[in-house]
C-alpha cells in the first residue's frame, strides 16, 4: 500500500506524459485523480495504523543486493501524520493550480515527480533510497521555480538548487561514513539505529553528524543557511511556496529527527546546545526580519525561518537530553511539540502562502503589503481566512500553533531554560508581525484602487477551508494527531540511550 | 452539564449571528445577542445554587485537551465560590450592556458582527473564568484579548481604531510572554496546571521559584489589567464602541489580573515578596492614573484613566493581603464604572460622537436621566457614603494601613488615600464640564431610548445599593461566601482584627473625598480650563512614560528589525553567499587561462610537476 501511495502520482505523471497538450481538461483531471487517490489511501493508511506498532506497513525487498541496497519502506508515527500532509497539501496545490496555463503538462508531470519524491523521503527505509528520494526533490523544484516562477526566477532556481546540492553532497559523505562503519556494510537506516556504528568513534561520529546536519540545516532552513528561502519563495509559484514550505522544509527537520538524533545520539548531545542557539536566532532573528518586509510572500517566508527555529528548539532539546533518564519527559514533550509544529507549519505556512497567491495570482499582481488597505470590508470570505490562518502562525490558543509551540516551550524549558525564555519573547514579535500585516492590507481606509477586487471563488475556496478547518479542529483536540506522534517520540527517547 | 451550558450558549450566539447574522433581520440579531447572554446569566445562577460550589466546586471535564508523555491537560471548567462570583458579574452585567447595545448601535451597518464578537467575548472571558486548570485559563486570557482586538478595532476603516486595537493586543502579547513562562516554570516544577495540584504543590516549591513564577504570572496582570508599566493600551482603546469599553475595558476583561492573583492565592501567599510587589504597583498605577485623569479633556480617557486606577487600588488590595476586598471591589467597580461608560455613551449619543469635554457642557437639563445616573456612578467612584464604592474602597484602605502596621510600607496607605482625594476632583470636573453650565455645542441633545435608559437604571441601583454586599451593618454577605474560599489567606487578619481600627481611619477616605469634591466644584465651578501650569503639561503627556517607551523601545526595535533585514541579512549573510558564489566563479575564470589548448603548454606543466614530485621525492 506505500509503494501505490508514494508511486500513484508518479503514474499519473506518466500518463500525462503520454497524453495530448492540447486537452487540458483532461491532463489536469489526471493529475486531480492521481494526488487525490494518493491521498484517499494515505488516509485508508492512518486508519489501519496501529498507534504505538512502531514501523508498520513495510516493504521490503533486495534492490542492488552486492551493495546491500533494499528497497525498504515504512512509517511510524513520525512519517505518517508528514505523508499525509504531503498528499493532502499536494491535492490543495494541484486543485489551486486549475488555471495554469503555461506549460500545463509539463508543470503537471513535474509537479507529481515532486510529490512521490517528498512521499518518498518520508518512507524510505533504507538510506540509499533515501538519498534517491531527497535529489528526485530537487530537480522539479528547480524547474518550477525556473520556468513558472516570478521575474527573478533564474536566480532563484539556481541558487535554491546549488544550496540544497552542496547540502546533499554533504550528506552523501554522511551516509558512507555511517555505511562503512556498519559490520557488515548495510544502507537499512533500522539496522544502522540499532549497532550505532560510530558510538564508539566520536571524530567519525563528529564529522558525520556535521554532514547530516549540512543537509538537514540548509534545507530547514536554519540561521544562517537560510538565504535561499526568500529568494526561492518569492519567485516560486503559489503551488511552488505550498509545497516549498509546507513539505520540502520538513524534509530536513525529519532528516534530524529521523537520523541524527537515534543514530548519532552521543554526538548530537555534544553539539545540540550549538545546534539551539543557531535555532533561537532563526526564532528572533527571522521574526525581526520579517517585521521590516514589504512583501507579503518574503515577510511569510521569513516567519518560516522563525517557526522552523521553534522546530530546531525543540529537536536540539531533545538531543541534549539524550540519554539523560530524568530528562527523557521533557525531551518526549519538546519532540511531542517539535513533531506537531512540523505538521501545523505545513498546514498554517502552507494556507498563508495560498492566501498570497489568491491576493497576487489573479487579481492585484502585486504584493506590496502597503499598497493594500482597507480590504475588510470589501472581502470578508478572504479577510477571515487569513486572520483564522495569521492567528494561527503567531499561536492563539485554540488554534493549531499554539498546542505545538505550547509542547516545544514545556519540553524545552526543562532542558534549556534561559534559551527557552528568549525563545518565548519570539511570540511578541510574530505577533507585532502579523497584526501590522492585517492593519496594512485589510483595516484602515479602503483604497480605491481595488474597488473591483472579487472575493474568493470556489477553486480557491476548496483549497484554502479544509486547511483553516484543520487548524481549529487540532487546536482544539489535538488528541488524535498528538497519540500518533507521542507514541513515536516515547519510543525514539527511550531508545536514545 | 450546567457549566458547559454557561459557555455554550454565548458561543452559539457568536455562531449564528456570525455566520447567518448578515441575512437576520436586527432584531433577531440583537435578540440571539442578548438572549444567549441573558439565559448564560440565568443558568450561572442556578449553578451557583448548586451545593457543590459551596463545597468543594463543581467540576464538568470535557476531554483531555492536551496530552504526551506524562504531561495532561484537560479542557475542563469548574465553578466555585469565587468562579460564581465571576461568572455573575460578567454574564449580569454582560446582559445589562447586552441590552443597551441595542439601542447604541442600532444605527451600525455591522450590527451582526459586533454582537457576534461581543457573545464571544463573553464566552472566553466565561471559559477564563470557569476553566479548571491554569491553562484553560490561559485560553480564555488570549481569547478576550483577541476579542478585545477586534472590538477596539471594530471600526475597522478609522485608521486610529486598527492602530489602537494593534496597540493592546501587542502589549499585552508582552505581558503574556510573561504570563507563558510562569505556567511554563510552574509547569515543569510542578507537572501539573489543576488549580488544586498547583495550590498543594506551592508549600514544597523553591521560594525563589515561586517568586519567579508568580512575579511572571503578575506580568501577565499588568498587561490584560493595565497596571504599570503595561497600561498604555487601555486609554487608546477608548476607540471602541461604548458599551465595548463598559464592558470589556472597565467591568470584566481587565479585571482578570486581580481575578487570577485570587485564584491562585496560595502560590503568591508563599511566593516571598511577589505581593509587595503587587502591593507597590497597584498603588503607584492607582496615584499615577488618577492625576492623568485630572488633566484629560476626552471623556472616555477620563473614564478610562479612572479604571487603571481602580484597578490599581484592586491590586493593592490583593497585595496587601485584604483579597476578599479587593474582589468586593471588582465586583462595585464593575457596577459603577460600567453605569458611567454608558452614561458617557448616553452622551455621545446624543452628540453625534464629541467626546471633548470642551464642547460639552449644559446637559443636565436636555438629558436628566443620563445626568443623574452619571452622578450616582461618579459618587459611588468618589467613595461617598452610602455608594457602593465607598464601601469596597474603605476596606481596602483600612487593609493598607494595617498591612503598614504589620510591617508594610505606610506610604502604600498614603497614595491610596491620595488617590481618593485626586479621583473625587477628577470625577467632580468630569461631571461639571458634561453637565453643567450653558450648553456648549449647540444642538438638541436627546435623552438615550428606554432600551439604553433601564440597564443604566438597574446599573444606577447596583451602583447605590451594591455596597450592602460588603456593609458591616449589612453583616458583609459577599465577604462572608468568599470566606471559605480565602480561608487560608487574608480573611483571618480580617476576622481577627480588633474592630475597625479607630474611626479615625474609616472616617478620613471619606473626609479627604469629600474635601476633593469641594476642590473640584471650586475648581471647575465656571467650567474654567484650568491648566495647572507645568505640573499640568507634566500629567497631560502621561508622566511622559510613552514617550519614554517610544524612545527606549518601539523605535530601536524598529529600527533593529531594518537594521537585520536591509543590512546584516541582504549584504552581511547572503553577501556572504553570493561571495561563496562569486569567488567560485572567479577562479573558474583564473584557471580558464590554463586550459590553453596548445600541447607544448600542457607538456610543460607536466615537467615542471614532474620535477616538483621527484624533488620532494628526494628531499624529504
Amino acid at each position: 500500500m506505500l509503494s501505490l501511495i508514494i508511486f500513484l502520482p508518479l503514474v499519473g505523471g506518466i500518463i500525462i506524459l503520454f497524453t495530448s497538450k492540447t486537452n487540458e481538461t483532461l491532463l489536469k483531471g489526471i493529475a486531480l485523480g492521481a494526488s487525490l487517490a494518493s491521498f484517499v489511501l494515505s488516509l485508508f493508511m492512518t486508519a489501519l495504523f496501529k498507534i504505538g506498532g512502531g514501523f508498520q506497513f513495510l516493504e521490503l525487498g533486495n534492490w542492488i543486493p552486492s551493495l546491500g541496497i533494499h528497497y525498504h519502506l515504512g512509517v511510524d508515527g513520525l512519517s505518517l501524520p508528514l505523508i499525509v500532509l504531503t498528499a493532502l497539501l499536494s491535492l490543495l496545490s494541484v486543485a489551486y493550480s486549475w488555471r495554469i496555463e503555461l506549460r500545463l503538462k509539463e508543470y503537471l508531470f513535474l509537479f507529481l515527480l515532486l510529490e512521490t519524491g517528498m512521499l518518498g523521503v518520508f518512507a524510505a527505509l533504507d538510506f540509499f533510497l533515501f538519498y534517491i528520494f531527497w535529489e528526485i526533490t530537487l530537480v522539479p523544484m528547480y524547474f518550477l521555480i525556473g520556468i513558472w516562477g516570478g521575474p527573478r526566477k533564474e536566480y532563484a532556481a539556481i541558487k535554491f538548487f546549488l544550496y540544497t546540492l552542496v547540502g546533499s553532497l554533504a550528506m552523501l559523505l554522511a551516509i558512507l561514513v555511517m555505511y562503512f562503519n556498519a559490520q557488515p556494510h548495510t544502507f537499512n537506516m533500522l539496522t544502522l539505529i540499532e549497532q550505532q556504528p560510530l558510538a564508539a568513534k566520536p571524530v567519525l561520529a563528529a564529522l558525520a553528524f556535521w554532514g547530516f546536519f549540512l543537509s538537514f540545516a540548509i534545507k530547514v532552513p536554519m540561521w544562517p543557511f537560510h538565504t535561499w528561502l526568500p529568494d526561492a519563495h518569492v519567485e516560486a509559484p503559489t503551488a511552488g511556496s505550498v509545497i516549498l514550505a509546507g513539505v520540502l522544509l520538513k524534509m530536513g527537520t525529519y532528516g534530524f529527527v529521523r537520523v541524527s538524533l537515534p543514530m548519532l545520539p552521543e554526538a548530537f548531545r555534544i553539539y545540540a546546545p550549538a545546534v539551539a542557539v543557531l535555532a533561537l536566532l532563526g526564532i528572533v532573528y527571522g521574526a525581526l526580519v520579517a517585521m521590516a518586509q514589504t512583501d507579503l510572500k518574503k515577510l511569510v517566508a521569513y516567519s518560516s525561518v522563525n517557526h522552523m527555529g521553534y522546530v530546531m528548539l525543540g529537536v536540539a532539546s531533545a538531543a541534549a537530553a539524550a540519554g539523560i533518564p530524568e530528562k527523557a519527559v521533557a525531551a518526549a514533550t519538546a519532540l511531542n511539540g517539535a513533531v506537531f509544529e512540523m505538521v501545523a507549519h505545513g498546514v498554517i505556512t502552507g494556507a498563508l502562502f495560498l492566501i498570497v497567491g489568491v491576493l497576487y495570482d489573479f487579481r492585484a499582481h502585486t504584493r506590496g503589503v502597503d499598497e493594500f488597505g482597507g480590504l475588510g470590508a470589501r472581502l470578508p470570505m478572504y479577510t477571515g481566512i487569513t486572520m483564522v490562518a495569521m492567528l494561527a502562525s503567531l499561536g492563539l490558543p485554540g488554534l493549531m500553533g499554539f498546542v505545538a509551540e505550547f509542547f516545544i516551550f514545556v519540553g524545552s524549558f526543562g532542558i534549556f531554560p534561559y534559551l527557552t525564555v528568549v525563545a518565548v519573547t519570539g511570540v511578541i514579535f510574530t505577533a507585532a508581525m502579523f497584526l501590522w500585516t492585517i492593519q496594512r492590507i485589510f483595516l484602515g481606509p479602503f483604497n480605491e484602487r481595488w474597488a473591483g477586487l472579487p472575493d474568493m471563488d470556489t477553486r480557491e475556496k476548496i483549497s484554502l477551508v479544509p486547511l483553516a478547518v484543520l487548524m481549529v479542529i487540532f487546536g482544539l483536540y489535538p488528541r488524535p494527531l498528538l497519540d500518533v506522534i507521542n507514541a513515536a517520540m516515547t519510543t525514539l527517547v527511550a531508545m536514545v540511550r | 452539564m450546567v457549566l458547559e451550558v454557561i459557555v455554550a450558549l454565548p458561543l452559539a450566539g457568536w455562531l449564528i449571528n456570525g455566520l447567518a447574522g448578515g441575512r437576520l433581520p436586527r432584531g433577531v440579531v440583537g435578540a440571539i445577542g442578548c438572549g444567549t447572554v441573558g439565559a448564560a446569566c440565568a443558568a450561572s445562577v442556578m449553578a451557583a445554587g448548586d451545593p457543590a460550589v459551596a463545597g468543594g466546586g463543581l467540576t464538568a471535564t470535557l476531554f483531555t485537551w492536551l496530552s504526551a508523555g506524562e504531561f495532561t491537560v484537560s479542557a475542563g471548567l469548574f465553578m466555585d465560590r469565587l468562579s460564581a462570583l465571576m461568572a455573575l458579574v460578567v454574564t449580569g452585567v454582560g446582559f445589562l450592556i447586552h441590552v443597551y447595545s441595542i439601542g447604541y448601535m442600532a444605527d451600525d451597518p455591522a450590527y451582526a458582527r459586533y454582537f457576534a464578537y461581543l457573545n464571544l467575548f463573553v464566552a472566553s472571558m466565561l471559559l477564563l473564568v470557569l476553566g479548571g486548570n491554569l491553562l484553560v485559563l490561559f485560553v480564555g486570557w488570549e481569547l478576550v484579548g483577541l476579542c478585545s482586538y477586534l472590538l477596539i478595532g471594530f471600526w475597522f476603516d478609522r485608521e486610529r481604531a486598527a492602530s489602537s486595537g494593534r496597540k493592546a493586543f501587542i502589549v499585552n502579547r508582552i505581558g503574556d510572554a510573561g504570563f507563558l513562562l510562569g505556567i511554563l516554570l510552574l509547569a515543569t516544577t510542578a507537572g501539573n496546571l489543576q488549580f488544586d495540584r498547583l495550590a498543594a504543590a506551592s508549600g514544597g516549591m523553591a521560594p525563589g521559584l515561586l517568586t519567579a513564577a508568580t512575579l511572571l504570572l503578575f506580568a501577565g496582570a499588568t498587561g490584560k489589567s493595565a497596571q504599570l508599566p503595561l497600561y498604555v493600551w487601555l486609554p487608546d482603546a477608548m476607540e471602541g464602541p461604548t458599551p465595548v469599553s463598559a464592558l470589556i475595558h472597565a467591568a470584566t476583561m481587565v479585571t482578570a489580573g486581580v481575578y487570577m492573583i485570587a485564584r491562585l492565592h496560595p502560590l503568591f501567599l508563599h511566593a516571598g515578596y511577589t505581593l509587595s510587589v503587587v502591593a507597590a504597583v497597584g498603588a503607584v498605577t492607582a496615584f499615577f492614573a488618577a492625576t492623568v485623569a485630572l488633566v484629560e479633556w476626552d471623556l472616555k480617557r477620563v473614564l478610562a484613566y479612572s479604571t487603571i486606577s481602580q484597578l490599581g487600588y484592586m491590586f493593592l488590595a490583593m497585595g496587601v493581603v485584604m483579597m476578599p476586598a479587593g474582589m468586593f471591589h471588582l465586583t462595585t467597580h464593575a457596577f459603577f464604572k460600567a453605569l458611567l461608560f454608558l452614561a458617557a455613551g448616553s452622551v455621545m449619543h446624543a452628540m453625534r460622537g464629541v467626546v471633548d469635554m470642551r464642547r460639552l457642557g449644559g446637559l443636565a437639563g436636555p438629558m436628566r436621566w443620563t445626568a443623574a445616573g452619571f452622578a450616582v456612578g461618579g459618587l459611588a467612584l468618589a467613595g461617598v457614603p452610602p455608594f457602593a464604592g465607598f464601601f469596597s474602597k474603605d476596606l481596602i484602605l483600612e487593609g493598607a494601613f494595617e498591612w503598614a502596621q504589620r510591617g508594610g510600607a505606610m506610604l502604600v496607605w498614603i497614595a491610596g488615600l491620595a488617590t481618593a482625594f485626586v479621583t473625587a476632583v477628577y470625577v467632580t470636573r468630569a461631571m461639571m464640564l458634561t453637565f453643567a453650565g450653558p450648553a456648549a455645542d449647540p444642538g438638541h441633545p436627546h435623552e438615550a431610548p428606554a432600551v439604553m435608559g433601564l440597564p443604566m437604571a438597574v446599573l444606577a441601583a447596583l451602583s447605590f445599593g451594591g455596597g450592602l454586599l460588603g456593609a458591616r451593618v449589612a453583616g458583609e454577605p459577599l465577604l462572608r461566601y468568599l470566606e471559605p474560599f480565602f480561608v487560608d489567606s487574608a480573611i483571618g487578619v480580617l476576622k481577627d482584627r480588633p474592630m475597625p481600627a479607630a474611626g479615625v481611619i474609616t472616617a478620613l477616605p471619606v473626609a479627604v473625598s469629600l474635601a476633593g469634591i469641594l476642590a473640584g466644584f471650586a475648581l471647575y465651578r465656571d467650567r474654567r480650563e484650568v491648566t495647572l501650569g507645568a505640573l499640568g503639561r507634566f500629567l497631560s503627556h502621561q508622566w511622559y512614560i510613552e514617550t519614554l517607551y517610544d524612545a527606549v523601545i518601539v523605535t530601536p526595535a524598529k529600527r533593529l528589525a531594518h537594521l537585520l533585514a536591509d543590512v546584516v541579512e541582504t549584504r552581511g549573510i547572503d553577501g556572504a553567499v553570493n561571495g561563496v558564489g562569486a569567488l567560485v566563479g572567479r577562479a573558474g575564470l583564473a584557471v580558464r587561462g590554463l586550459q590553453t589548448g596548445f600541447v607544448r603548454n600542457y607538456a610543460a606543466a607536466i615537467l615542471a610537476g614532474t620535477i616538483l614530485m621527484l624533488g620532494y621525492w628526494l628531499f624529504r
